[in-house]
């Protein structure tokens, strides 16, 4: 019987992939285990290889597609003997177990994060902008700086001939040599210490850790050795460095590795702390942290990172830390957020929109410095906070938004502030479970509805 | 502990001698000051005296060059004093003042100097190996011939990352010294107790790092293995490890009340060991120096910290306005 080829989901949170290469054409008999085609997925280029028996009957997606959806069939196996049956008559019942997990794995980013009406500070009306994703967009900030500043230099786990976990520093090896892309043993308490050594040193390291969950090995050294040290000398030396990686959920990787560790860091005097959501807010924030003095904690998201944005096209394009962005304009209540919370913030907004209410939505971009002049001038015109995040409920980031406003604009309040956050739970495995773990869009909607008392 | 080393060789000048000897006696009676400004209340918190342990850090600092940095833990007294660093600004940053080298806001545990390569000063067990090593890192990046001399004791030998730093520093041929100041006591936990391991600097084989250990009594003895170490380093062969033998004559800070060791043992290791008075034996039976020359050199010191110590109580402290400067860049 003739069996559809799917493509593959090659990583947790791939959702289409570029179809490299074949290795079989049509006739080829196929073994279990043969390696059938290379597939390029956001992270890595992959091999892919047959599970059953037969004969590649027919292609369906040629060699150099780029944008396959995962589960998309892309060849038809026949046996021997068997004709190709025709196109669409293949059986599709073998997609359905398959189809069930991949679109799970990222509810909030399921749709294209679309460039929303802003009224943005950052680039002057008119100007020339380029599409890229966040991926490049922390690439082509990193390369900008070390080309610019000989003392930048990249360490972690894979950043240099493994080409980076999830591709970010892809091709830097080979620009700056491997002296300036350090491939590191899995140390991350060492690394973060050698690297910390090397900025009160004189030089600029970015240090990459694969996640932010395992950050939790070398948090010492970004507390008290990189945050720390300008206060404790007087203002002798400091450490001007990044700490950057994939920080909060990914996508069915379990409670290990996902965590939201912006409310940790933004508690700490003497540390600085970016979350982009947009490749813009990638690009320029990224660019400032490697030009900023002090240790910057720079929160990314695995699940943006492939995410496309307008980026201005402009040289060495920055954006400010502490200076929110008022990404979508509204009268009714304020909606603060930043990083992957924005997401839900927006599509929140939208939503709302249809049903006549006005949500102003607030992208903090940095956390610390935290520009809670934005947030205040919002709420005094709009009388109505929610904030939302993907951390969790005690402690939040939220938490200090709402006690900033209810201390300096108690009196423009009509509603009690409401924080949207991640459930208070380790984050579990099973797809249905983790869906509910994390915020939801309707979630944002409902306290919305709350506080307009709709 | 090893036997009493013989008499130095004879290029040992007397001028050599005199010198390891005035600044020896520099720390131990800056300590002994701090000691007491401790019990008048004017030194506060945590105070780790090195009392015992000269000979280590006046041996090394006379095998550094000009350039060369160090990076220790909250036993760092002695550190600062040997590389130059001012009486009076030590002294001070320890009572908390403004003239303190980190304006009060460091303590004892946290001082800095970036004029004398001196990159602290760090409270967390273990946290100052991998940053030495990133200081070396810094060095060899830059090309600079610079070495750094990363100071630890027996406890942190026993961290994890000290051994992610052995691992890093062989990797990438690092220019650091990593020196194990062996007291024999983490706090109250004696080597013996902590460990079943012969030495600590033989650790370092397992990552190809080579070592030796020192008579920490004999700052000459010191002072040959720094220059063995710093040569090795600077020629690009990659860490050294130095495991030198001392002994802490004070408890672990001003509050140890010092059970876990007999006071014979002590008073057994101050009467034959002592690196202080091995060299002034050693001035006087070689005749390089008389009595008088030698109270001369103590009544100079004296005058010293004396100084220092006034300084320390008549600095003000600082203005309340220091609060929030030097927290950004």
């Amino acid at each position: 019987m003739a069996t559809e080829i799917l493509m593959p989901a090659l990583s947790p949170t791939m959702e289409e992939g570029t179809l490299a290469k074949w290795l079989k054409k049509e006739g080829d008999v196929v073994k279990s285990g043969d390696i059938i085609a290379e597939i390029e997925t956001d992270k890595a280029t992959m091999e892919f290889e047959a599970v059953d028996e037969g004969i590649m009957g027919k292609i369906l997606i040629a060699a150099g597609t780029e944008g396959v959806k995962v589960n998309t069939p892309i060849a038809v196996m026949v046996e021997e003997g068997e004709d190709v049956p025709a196109a669409g008559a293949a059986p599709a019942a073998k997609a359905e177990a398959p189809k069930a997990e991949a679109p799970v794995a990222a509810p909030a980013a399921a749709k294209p994060a679309a460039p929303a009406p802003t009224q943005s500070p950052d680039w002057p009306e008119g100007t020339k902008m380029k599409t890229m994703t966040v991926r490049e967009a922390l690439r082509e900030a990193m390369s900008e700086e070390m080309r610019r500043d000989p003392t930048v230099f990249l360490m972690g786990e894979e950043v240099g001939e493994y080409q980076g976990a999830y591709k970010i520093s892809q091709g830097m090896l080979d620009e700056f040599g491997a002296k300036r892309i350090i491939d590191t043993p899995i140390t991350e308490h060492g690394f973060a210490g050698i690297a910390t050594g090397a900025a009160f040193g004189g030089l600029r390291p970015i240090v990459e850790f694969m996640t932010f969950n395992f950050a939790m090995q070398a948090i010492d050294h970004l507390i008290n050795s990189a945050a720390k040290t300008l206060y404790m000398s007087g203002g002798q030396m400091g450490a001007p460095m990044v700490f950057r990686g994939p920080n909060g959920a990914a996508a069915r990787v379990g409670a290990q590795h996902s965590q939201d560790y912006a409310a940790w860091y933004m508690q700490i005097p003497g540390l600085k702390v970016a979350m982009p959501y947009s490749a813009a807010d990638a690009k320029g924030l990224m660019k400032t942290a490697i030009r900023d003095n002090n240790p910057i904690i720079f929160l990314e998201n695995e699940i943006m990172y492939g995410k496309s944005f307008e980026v201005p096209d402009v040289e060495d394009f920055t954006i400010p830390f502490g200076k929110a962005k008022i990404e979508r304009a509204g009268d009714d209540v304020t909606i603060v957020s930043f990083g992957i919370g924005m997401t839900y913030a927006l599509e929140a907004a939208a939503k709302l929109a249809d049903e006549g209410i006005s949500a102003e939505v607030i992208n903090l971009r940095t956390l610390r410095p935290m520009d809670t002049e934005t947030i205040l001038a919002s709420v005094r015109k709009t009388n109505r906070c929610i904030t939302v995040e993907e951390g969790w409920p005690q402690g939040a980031v939220g938490n200090y938004i709402s006690s900033v406003i209810m201390q300096q604009a108690f009196d423009y309040l009509d509603a009690p502030v409401i924080n949207c956050t991640g459930k208070d739970v380790p984050m579990p495995y099973a797809a249905n479970l983790e869906k509910h773990a994390l915020l939801t869009v309707a979630e944002v909607v409902d306290a919305v509805k709350s506080v307009t008392y709709r | 502990m090893a036997a009493k080393k013989p008499a130095p060789k004879s290029n040992v000048s007397a001028d050599e001698l005199k010198h390891h000897y005035r600044e020896m006696l520099l720390i131990r009676r800056f300590e002994e000051k701090a000691g007491q400004l401790y019990g008048m209340g004017l030194i506060g918190g945590f105070c780790h005296l090195y009392i015992g342990q000269e000979a280590v850090v006046v041996g090394l600092e006379a095998a550094a060059e000009e350039g060369d940095k160090r990076v220790t833990s909250y036993r760092d007294h002695g550190h600062m004093l040997a590389c130059g660093m001012d009486p009076k600004g030590v002294m001070a940053e320890l009572t908390g003042r403004e003239g303190g080298y980190s304006k009060g806001k460091g303590g004892s545990m946290h001082m800095f100097s970036k004029e004398k390569h001196f990159y602290g000063g760090h409270g967390i067990v273990g946290a100052q190996v991998p940053l030495g090593a990133g200081l070396a890192f810094a060095d060899k990046y830059l090309g600079n011939g610079r070495v750094t001399f990363a100071y630890f004791g027996d406890g942190a030998a026993n961290q994890g990352q000290v051994y992610e730093t052995y691992n890093m520093a062989e990797l990438w041929d690092l220019p650091v010294v990593f020196v194990i100041e062996n007291n024999q006591y983490a706090m109250g936990m004696s080597v013996a107790r902590s460990t079943k391991s012969k030495t600590l600097w033989e650790r370092g084989a397992a990552y190809g790092i080579q070592g030796e250990e020192v008579d920490g009594m004999d700052v000459m003895a010191v002072k040959a293995a720094g220059e063995r170490a710093v040569q090795f380093c600077r020629s690009g062969k990659g860490p050294y490890i130095l495991e030198v033998k001392t002994y802490r004559y004070r408890g672990h800070s001003m509050s140890d009340p010092a059970k876990y060791r007999t006071r014979e043992e002590v008073q057994k290791m101050r009467d034959e060991r002592d690196p202080i008075e091995q060299v002034r034996q050693l001035l006087l039976t070689g005749n390089h120096a008389t009595e008088d020359d030698l109270k001369a050199i103590d009544k100079e010191i004296k005058d010293i910290v004396n100084e220092a110590a006034e300084f320390s109580k008549t600095s003000p402290e600082p203005a309340l306005s220091e609060l929030w400067t030097d927290i950004y860049a």
